[in-house]
């Protein structure tokens, strides 16, 4: 308990993975939430590699951890301007009136 | 090692309750005030337990511009006071139970997996790139990422720059009735289209045809 090992990070990014899991599932209004519980899930990807590579004494997943940052980077720029168009087109982005292909 | 322990113990509680703050948060812009605080503690730990150069790079990348783009859309899409009620009753909430069980049974696998795993028994062959104890962490990640793995760090830039691309031809916005500048047509701009020259006779004045 008092030894800190690979186990509590493993699990502290199990507990976070799971609640961006919740997010995505649960949240029905607002589909910037829905980005921001993708970086959660990103975030406790990146837990566990670091994690690894610090416990294993290999430096590789911390480069793995960078190039994931930068790709985290990117999506969050795209989405929010995805959203952003979407708003200037239809004046909402309540995920449940998001229903233009709906046929 | 008591105190790593506490502080590792307080980092990731603090992680934790701002996680599930972003998703039950009814205020859009509280949501992103504790993803800004989940990114900042998990940082934290990343210092703590020896990732320093990522650590930083974390609070740079993610507290500095992912968080704050994320605070400028929330803000200038003025959906801050939108209520963010998925707890509440609403007309389809059956989703609801189904994704909480589904979820909770990943949780479930994750600690499965977690619990019943062990190091394989040749592991320490198949290390690829073995951590320098004499260098610092950001000297030993550059020594690898500037040589190693130098074409995947280039299409990582690629990848930047595509994505800051297309977020501008997907923002931009040709607005009609505001004036531009031509910068074409300010160069090309001849003496002879923007000046005449005109002789004005005594007690005739000048006809200006416009």
């Amino acid at each position: 308990m008092l030894s800190i090992g690979l186990g509590h990070y493993l699990t502290l990014a199990a507990i976070i993975f799971t609640i961006g899991i919740v997010g995505i599932f649960l949240n029905r209004k607002n589909i910037i939430v829905i980005l921001m519980s993708i970086e959660l899930i990103l975030l406790a990807v990146n837990i566990n590699l670091v994690s690894f590579s610090i416990f294993i004494n290999d430096l590789s997943g911390q480069v793995f951890t960078l190039f994931i940052l930068t790709v985290a980077a990117a999506e969050a720029a795209i989405g929010l301007a995805i959203i952003v168009v979407y708003y200037r087109n239809s004046g909402t982005i309540r995920v449940e009136e998001i229903d233009k292909l709906k046929g | 090692m008591i105190a790593h322990a506490i502080v590792f113990y307080i980092f990731s509680l603090i992680a934790i309750v701002s996680a599930i703050m972003v998703t039950v948060s009814k205020n859009t812009v509280n949501s992103v005030f504790f993803l800004i605080l989940d990114f900042i503690s998990i940082s934290c730990l990343f210092i703590m337990i020896g990732a320093e150069f990522l650590g930083m790079i974390m609070l740079i990348v993610y507290v500095g511009a992912v968080a704050v783009l994320f605070l400028f859309v929330v803000m200038m899409l003025n959906v801050a006071q939108q209520k963010n009620e998925w707890f509440n009753s609403s007309v389809r909430s059956s989703h609801i139970p189904v994704g909480l069980l589904v979820s909770i049974i990943i949780f479930f696998e994750l600690i499965i997996v977690i619990g019943g795993w062990k190091y394989k028994p040749d592991l320490l062959d198949s290390i690829a790139i073995e951590i320098n104890t004499d260098l610092t962490n950001t000297q030993s990640l550059g020594s690898v990422i500037y040589t190693d793995y130098i074409h995947l760090f280039q299409l990582s830039g690629m990848v930047l720059l595509v994505a800051m691309i297309g977020a501008i031809v997907l923002t931009f916005r040709q607005r009609s009735g505001v004036k531009r500048q031509s910068y074409f047509k300010q160069i090309s701009r001849d003496r002879k289209d923007g000046i005449e020259l005109v002789d004005v006779e005594n007690n005739k004045g000048v006809k200006i045809d416009a």
